[in-house]
């Protein structure tokens, strides 16, 4: 007799969007009537055999997976410690894991016979992997992305151009991730009719925190499924970088009822927690409400939100996933940071040691495993996601290091 | 309960014309300036005030109210000033409906019961909260009810007739009809599909239907005044203040008149609207 536990991490959200306190829909009306649409149309996709079937042909063949779990063995004998594994999302199609999630959406769009596509970016990687599932389907496509991120990913800039994207650079605010969603959400109120928002990470109005967690799992999926077949057990623990949040979540979510396995979010802390200047929501701020979710949230006491910042783009975002918040309140998940120095080693860590060069997001997360993994006995099996190749963030390493890094 | 709202929109059937909703930022371009400002509305032709709670991220606003939220909490506005302004207004005029309008979280943070609590006893009538939309009436609606402030809802070209009853359950004071699918201030409404689309509204409800976004000029008043019970101007003002204001954004002596001479203008479109039509 199998008995369902009661209280499982894997159940939610609600109906009406909510993990514990955190989700919900606080958009807009003229949104709402979409966001219902969109929730139906999900529903419909997910019980489709039919839609799962065409997601796995893509992923297949389109994107290339499953990507590998590599056992990365210098690494290992470097920290002393823990047996590493990194999940090689950087060899995805178009270089990091946010392609998983755009398919399912760009799919979706389809489906519901959508023809123009937004998206907001960051680092770029979510706008590029937009832009590439636009240019496969012929689809319309426009991505919001911060004034000082356009200037500091001007690779990726040129990527989503070459793919056939409008990219518009948002002059507002802090002008980096959180304005970019801003000025998205402002597109997408304006043209309803015609358009679908593919938001980047777990967050946003319900149904997107587990719209975009569902179509990240297979992250987590295929590590369950290698690392019986790598070691014949589950991995001990976990380890991955959290801006939203959404490579995290992918790969953490069907482990989260594996009650012996240790979860590590590691966010950025900038200059350092106590400086003012990181992007740390959970460690550094404090429940609010912000582009159609309660979260936790960086900001003032008057509940103006306040700037994050991080070295790495991808990560400069006042804000985190929902589901992630409830998991730190709950005690699932801990939440630790890495600072944008600790990121740097890492990132030329990991270069050296494995020829892999890392995007600064999981560098972030490597950063930790450096910290962790020498505390752990041989036999502890650590999985890291490398959500990320590295080769957009070459500029911003190479001006940080100075010339010494040529 | 019968508040201000009521009693203002009673008065204007009487006199059968429609309602000036006027929209300023509290706080821009700093405290003084905007109290006086709002102070001198009613005497310019406002008939109801929207007083906007300055926020960082305004989702649903375009540029000129993004610019002005921004002058404001640069100039140090924050929810305790918003309400010690209601206050000052509220000292005196007791007839004129106050409403403030912004965004969710410097209320959340605020938190809601001190907030009902501190906006009542300044004097504001209603409120008008742009991202809680009926799904999250637990938050703020249904506990302002209970408080005794009006909460009004946005309706827009996008609510159908099915959920149109959804949108109207909680609703209270009147409806605000966003007349086009965009952020304040973007394109003009079109006067005959927006009288269809109030129509469409009252079919549902009892409530006083406002009209608003993208309503600029007299002209555009007087021809959406005629089929509503309210116009809504808000980027027109804020753009008054900031045409008036010095090269490093202070205020001068045009910012006061810039403002109440539009309001001027735009509540004698609205008062001719009727008598024009028939």
């Amino acid at each position: 007799m199998t008995v369902q536990p009661l209280n499982s991490f894997r159940i939610g959200p609600d109906e009406y969007g909510h993990f514990g306190i955190y989700g919900g829909r606080f958009v807009a009306e003229t949104l709402m009537p979409l966001i219902l649409e969109l929730e139906q149309a999900y529903a419909k996709a997910k019980a489709d055999p039919e839609f799962k079937k065409e997601m796995d042909g893509y992923l297949t063949h389109y994107v290339g997976r499953p990507s590998p779990l590599y056992f990365a063995e210098r690494l290992t004998e470097h920290c002393g410690g823990a047996k590493i594994y990194l999940k090689r999302e950087e060899l995805n199609h178009t270089g990091a894991h946010k392609v998983n999630n755009v398919l399912g959406q760009i799919l979706l769009a389809r489906r519901m016979g959508k023809q123009r596509i937004i998206a907001e970016t960051g680092a770029g990687m979510h706008g590029v992997a937009t832009a590439t599932l636009c240019a496969r389907f012929g689809l319309e496509c426009i991505v919001y992305m911060g004034a000082v991120d356009v200037e500091r990913q001007k690779a990726n800039v040129f990527r989503m151009h070459m793919l056939g994207a409008k990219v518009v650079p948002v002059e507002s605010g802090a002008k980096t991730l959180k304005d970019a969603m801003n000025e998205a959400l402002r597109d997408w109120v304006t043209n309803v009719g015609s358009t679908f928002y593919c938001i980047g990470t777990v967050a946003g109005p319900h149904p997107y925190p587990m719209m975009v967690r569902d179509f990240q799992s297979i992250i987590g999926r295929e590590t369950r499924e290698q690392m019986m077949e790598a070691e014949g057990r589950l991995p001990d623990s976990l380890i991955a970088c959290i801006g939203g949040g959404s490579n995290a979540m992918g790969l953490f979510h069907p482990f989260l009822d594996d009650k012996d396995i240790e979860i590590y979010g590691v966010e950025a802390a900038g200059h350092g927690l106590d400086s003012g200047m990181h992007a740390a929501s959970i460690e550094g701020g404090r429940p609010g409400v912000l582009h159609g979710n309660r979260t936790y949230l960086l900001m003032d006491d008057d509940g103006q939100i306040t700037e994050a910042h991080s070295i790495s783009a991808g990560l400069d975002y006042p804000g985190v996933g929902p589901e992630h918040a409830w998991l730190h309140d709950v005690g699932r998940v801990a939440f630790l940071s890495a600072t944008d120095d600790e990121a740097l080693r890492a990132f030329q860590l990991l270069s050296k040691l494995e020829g892999i060069i890392p995007a600064l997001e999981p560098a972030h997360a490597i950063a930790k495993v450096l910290d962790l993994a020498p505390q752990k006995p041989k036999d502890h099996l650590m999985v890291v996601n490398l959500s990320g190749r590295g080769d957009k963030d070459l500029d911003t390493v190479a001006r940080h290091l100075g010339s010494g890094a040529r | 309960m019968t508040g201000r709202i009521e009693r203002r929109f009673a008065a204007l059937e009487k006199e059968n014309r429609a309602a000036l909703v006027t929209f300023t930022m509290a706080g821009d371009p700093d405290y003084a300036t905007a109290v006086a400002i709002l102070k001198a509305l009613p005497k310019a032709g406002a008939d109801i005030i929207e007083l906007g709670m300055p926020f960082t991220d305004p989702m649903a606003d375009g540029p000129a109210i993004q610019a002005a939220g921004l002058r404001a909490l640069k100039a140090g506005q924050n929810m305790k000033k918003t309400l010690a302004a209601v206050r000052e207004f509220r000292a005196g005029d007791e007839a004129t409906p106050l409403v403030l309008m912004g965004y969710y979280n410097p209320i959340y943070v605020y938190g809601v019961d001190t907030f009902l609590a501190d906006a009542k006893a300044a004097g504001v009538d209603g409120l008008i909260v742009v991202d809680l939309p009926p799904e999250e009436d637990a938050e703020l609606c249904l506990p302002a009810l209970a408080t005794g402030v009006n909460f009004i809802r946005l309706a827009t070209p996008t609510t159908d007739d099915k959920r149109l009853p959804t949108v109207l359950t909680n609703t209270s004071g009147f409806v605000y009809y966003v007349s086009i699918t965009g952020i304040t201030g973007a394109a003009a409404p079109n006067p005959d599909n927006v009288k269809s689309a109030v129509e469409r509204i009252k079919r549902h409800t009892k409530l006083p239907v406002c009209v608003g976004f993208g309503v600029r000029t007299a002209e555009q008043a007087r021809a959406i005044a005629q089929g509503a019970d309210g116009v809504v101007v808000g980027s027109a003002l804020v753009e008054a203040v900031r045409q008036s204001l010095s090269p490093d954004a202070k205020s001068t002596a045009a910012t006061v008149p810039g403002v109440t001479e539009l309001v001027h203008a735009l509540a004698q479109g609205v008062r001719s609207a009727r008598a024009s039509c028939r």
